[in-house]
């Protein structure tokens, strides 16, 4: 009888939502105004995740006039900053004696987090709440930095006038706003495109090594053909919003010249693009020659400061490649010997972790699936029975049928409440639980900063085993030297050039290590604060989510239990 | 013929109360004690059904016997057949598919749905009073089968080969005659009920749908909340204290509600899904009915039309003093005599389905209320589970966020 359950679907939102509107309009509802999202999302999850989570809305207030929900003041739906302000948080206990408690309850999910984070890096958490500000309202010289990304503009390549209609691409308006000091001013933007975000990703990675950088969004080349433009255009503009958001967020990378450069340079964004670096590989090339017989400099100190990448520097690089061999030749040890136990240990877990919060964001996701659908259900069931309530009406002769009618349209009013009570229900728990996803995206920097240590461990290793190589070179050349009587001019100015190596690679050795103890340290440090942000915003997440759950049920159980009454006439046989 | 001329007695059966004065005539039956019989293709389910009764009609106060589903096929059907303009109660619906998984539910609500059935007959004043109706509830096993056998037969009685050859005339003369429009009453009252009968199927339909897949969102939901427990207890393995523990605990707590919805999720399927079903079913009986009243109605035309050309006929023949008076006579009083049954047959329909509609309306509006009291009270009851179950977690996540 129906088409397609898409084409159904998509028929029944549009007339649904006039339906609704109608029907409850004529019982003098005020809840008829244009309302949250909630509506507006399909079942589809990721779609839901963009619209809730858009930072124009922010979380819903509730504030019911009397008690019944539905005929709250209509500034239900407004904007209000005031809400932001905790309600009486110590009065929780109380909330056991004044019924309906969790209904009074402002459902915004992050208001206590200076009550969680106390003393601790005020910055610290990572900012996907809309408007929460100031970490801690309670301090008063708090830190402050918000960025908002917005207005995409499309705009033409410079190219020389040769070629015409050259390719265009997008830039974003940066906006921060902060009240720090190494910012010279309050409020500033600059424009940006998405080649500028990987530049200063790069930049960052190189310079912060051992550090758990947040991860910056795909660069989704199938997604941008695939995709309808603006949908896509909308979709990078939120994330690049976020990855802003969490390098600000990082008590460490919001004070980087890189970041500040980012933000505050206007016209040409004044950072080493990637090309540039690679284009040391020529450079790396010529010097390869030289390598390869033996002369010229070994690698110099301040390059030894970086990892080997491709394109920079082939000789290191073989070089590396020949010792996580060797490593490895050892039979089954990993092919970076790494002694620590405790790093091991703490990786492992680190990949438990990541592997149980990814498995849990999984369901959380069927949990907001299924919550959205219940919703949706019961509000389409509750139209049908408003349409047979109709139908009665102007077919009625008896006054059973009329009787009939009105019992329907109690029923079908309050399933069309409860239905827009899981939808709000739903997208205040996708709030929450999206805390889950960004975990996902830390734990990524995670990654980040244990590779950063092995890479730099493995030039250490390199390095050690280059400087005994050269060694075992000199000493036979300073033995073969000494039996030719009177000294072998060549072989001598070979030990001195060999010694010169030697002294260069001691020295670079000598940075390669200093490099390791302070990724060592980097890690270190950024685990255990990675630890304690997540406690606390896990234990967050868990008390908006469960507040949330009670608040909603307690509405819809408000609503049953008045059809129950209403009806409980019927039927004297108890169930 | 049943004589349907009885005063229907004031019989109270088992859906009202039970405990009436034994000087009060009752009649109260129940299918209970479903038993799956029979192997593979072959299997069916039989179930009790006991009448206790002080009806002289009957042999005795109490009488068990064991029936089987194909058994109250035979009843509606005879029931539709004697008692036109009745609306029949509905049976649940064949389907040979559920027959293999007999499921707990399946066989529970089966057997409720024939429970209700029965009562209706036996609480319904003409069809109480059936010989029908006292067979099925007293015939051993053997004559049932017997009984039963002969109905779904290949050969179908007399009564209805007669039919099926009136039926097939009519086609036929009406083609022939070049009248192919369909003999139809044409009363404003009954134009407006034929169209709210099959508007409401419609609209019952429709809602039926909704709520049957609400069940399934209940069952889905559930299951989610089991799945995201289970997950989030693994992920609290992981993490040190206080996290562990509170995950731990939203983890239970989320179990526990997934085995509430289930539970709900069945309720709704047997208090709610089932009576709009059960709606939905009854108005097709209507539907069924409706169609009786045709045919009745078209038999009482074409029965009047050829009577007056049987008149005219023998008037004709009087006037010319034909010989064939005698024959043409007897032939008009066989088909005015005919005639007549046929328009009695369809003014008692009309008569039946008159009062029949008004007994429809009430008892939907009751059976309705009933079942939008019990989803609302499920509901409620589901939601303040939830409310409370999560409320428990509070104090310690509470405790903990502020170390």
């Amino acid at each position: 009888m129906m088409g397609s359950e898409n084409d159904d679907e998509s028929h029944l939102h549009s007339s649904k939502e006039e339906m609704e509107n109608l029907f409850l309009r004529e019982d003098g509802d005020p809840l008829t105004r244009n309302h949250v999202n909630g509506d507006k999302s399909n079942s589809n999850y990721r779609s839901a995740m963009s619209t809730l989570s858009d930072s124009r809305h922010p979380s819903i207030v509730v504030t019911p006039a009397d008690s019944d929900p539905l005929f709250a003041p209509p500034s239900y739906y407004r904007e209000s900053r005031s809400p932001l302000s905790k309600p009486n948080g110590g009065d929780r206990g109380s909330s056991y004696l004044e019924p309906p408690s969790y209904a009074d309850v402002i459902f915004s999910p992050f208001d206590d987090i200076s009550e969680i984070n106390g003393s601790e890096d005020g910055g610290s958490r990572h900012s996907q709440s809309s408007d929460s500000l100031s970490r801690s309202p309670s301090s008063l010289s708090s830190d402050y930095i918000k960025i908002t990304v917005s207005n995409p503009q499309k705009e033409q390549e410079a190219t020389n006038s040769m070629i015409p209609g050259g390719s265009t691409y997008i830039t974003y308006q940066i906006t921060t706003r902060t009240n720090l000091s190494e910012y010279g001013g309050s409020e500033f933007s600059v424009r940006r495109r998405f080649r500028d975000i990987v530049t200063l990703a790069d930049r960052l990675a190189e310079s912060y090594r051992g550090f758990c950088i947040p991860p910056r969004p795909d660069k989704s080349v199938v997604e941008s053909q695939v995709m309808q433009k603006q949908e896509f255009v909308e979709q990078r503009r939120v994330a690049l919003e976020k990855y802003l958001r969490r390098l600000v967020a990082h008590p460490v990378i919001r004070n980087s010249d890189e970041l500040k450069v980012f933000l505050q340079a206007q016209g040409k964004l004044p950072l080493a693009t990637s090309t540039d670096v690679a284009s040391r590989m020529l450079d790396g090339a010529v010097k390869l020659p030289k390598q390869l017989f033996g002369e010229g400099g070994g690698a110099s100190s301040v390059e030894v400061v970086q990892p080997a990448r491709g394109g920079r520097d082939l000789l290191r690089l073989f070089k590396e490649l020949r010792q996580s061999v060797s490593n490895d030749w050892g039979g089954s040890k990993p092919p970076v010997v790494e002694e620590d136990k405790e790093f091991l240990e703490k990786k492992e877990k680190m990949y438990d972790l990541e592997q149980q919060i990814i498995n849990a964001s999984q369901q959380a996701e069927s949990l907001v699936k299924a919550q959205q659908d219940m919703g949706e259900t019961m509000g389409e069931m509750g139209l049908a029975f408003i349409k047979l309530t109709k139908f009665e009406n102007e077919e009625a002769v008896f006054n059973s049928q009329r009787a009939r009618a009105n019992d329907m349209k109690n029923f079908a009013t309050s399933a069309v409440k409860a239905s827009r009570f899981y939808r709000e229900l739903n997208s205040q728990t996708v709030k929450h639980l999206d805390t889950l996803h960004d975990y996902l995206g830390l734990m990524m920097a995670v990654q980040g900063a244990f590779a950063d240590r092995s890479s730099a461990l493995l030039t250490v290793q390199t390095l050690l085993s280059e400087l005994s190589s050269l060694g075992a070179r000199a000493e036979k050349l300073e033995a073969a030297s000494s039996k030719v009587f009177g000294g072998d001019k060549s072989r001598i100015k070979k030990i001195e050039e060999l010694k010169e190596t030697i002294k260069v690679t001691e020295d670079s050795k000598n940075v390669a290590i200093r490099e390791y103890e302070q990724i060592k340290e980097n890690n270190w440090c950024e685990i255990e604060r990675l630890d304690r942000e997540r406690r606390a915003d896990f234990l967050n997440m868990m008390k908006g989510f469960v507040v949330n759950q009670v608040g909603y049920a307690e509405k819809i159980a408000n609503v049953w239990t008045k059809v129950a009454e209403e009806t409980s006439q019927y039927g004297r046989e108890s169930s | 013929m049943e004589s349907t001329t009885e005063q229907p007695r004031n019989i109270s059966g088992s859906m009202q109360s039970p405990r009436s004065p034994s000087s009060q005539p009752y009649l109260s039956v129940s299918v209970t004690d479903p038993v799956k019989l029979g192997n593979g293709v072959q299997a069916y389910i039989s179930y009790r059904v006991i009448t206790k009764t002080n009806l002289p009609e009957y042999q005795g106060p109490e009488k068990i016997v064991i029936r089987r589903y194909s058994d109250f096929v035979w009843l509606r059907d005879r029931l539709f057949e004697k008692y036109k303009g009745i609306f029949i109660p509905p049976l649940p619906e064949k389907s040979a598919v559920e027959k293999f998984r007999f499921s707990a539910e399946f066989i529970e609500m089966r057997r409720a749905a024939l429970d209700i059935f029965v009562n209706r007959i036996a609480l319904h004043p003409e069809l109480q009073q059936s010989e029908d109706l006292r067979t099925f509830l007293q015939a051993d096993e053997e004559t049932m089968d017997r009984f039963r056998f002969q109905e779904t037969g290949i050969f179908k009685k007399p009564a209805d080969l007669m039919q099926m050859f009136r039926d097939v005339q009519s086609k036929v003369s009406d083609a022939v005659l070049g009248k192919e429009k369909p003999v139809e009453e044409t009363t404003a009252d009954y134009e407006k009920l034929k169209h709210y009968i099959f508007e409401l199927e419609n609209h019952l339909a429709e809602a039926q749908k909704h709520a049957y897949r609400l069940v399934k969102r209940h069952r889905e939901l559930g299951q989610s909340l089991l799945d995201f427990g289970k997950a989030v207890k693994l992920l609290g393995a992981c993490e040190g204290e206080p996290t562990g523990k509170a995950f731990s605990d939203l983890g239970t707590k989320s179990e526990l509600l997934s085995i509430k919805l289930q539970k709900e999720a069945q309720q709704v399927l047997m208090n709610f899904e089932e009576p709009l079903k059960d709606y939905v079913r009854y108005v097709q009986s209507i539907k069924a009915t409706i169609a009786e009243r045709g045919t009745a109605f078209k038999q009482h035309c074409e029965l009047a039309e050829t009577t007056k050309l049987k008149e005219i006929n023998l008037d004709k023949l009087m006037l010319t003093r034909s010989d064939k008076v005698g024959e043409a006579e007897i032939e008009y009083r066989e088909i005015k005599a005919e005639s007549e049954e046929a328009t009695r047959r369809f003014e008692r329909i009309v008569k039946r389905m008159e009062e029949e509609i008004v007994r429809f309306q009430e008892q939907k509006t009751e059976e309705m209320g009933v079942a939008f009291h019990q989803f609302a009270k499920g509901q409620a009851r589901l939601a303040n589970s939830v409310a409370d179950a999560w409320r428990s977690l509070l104090p310690k996540l509470e405790a903990s966020s502020t170390v």
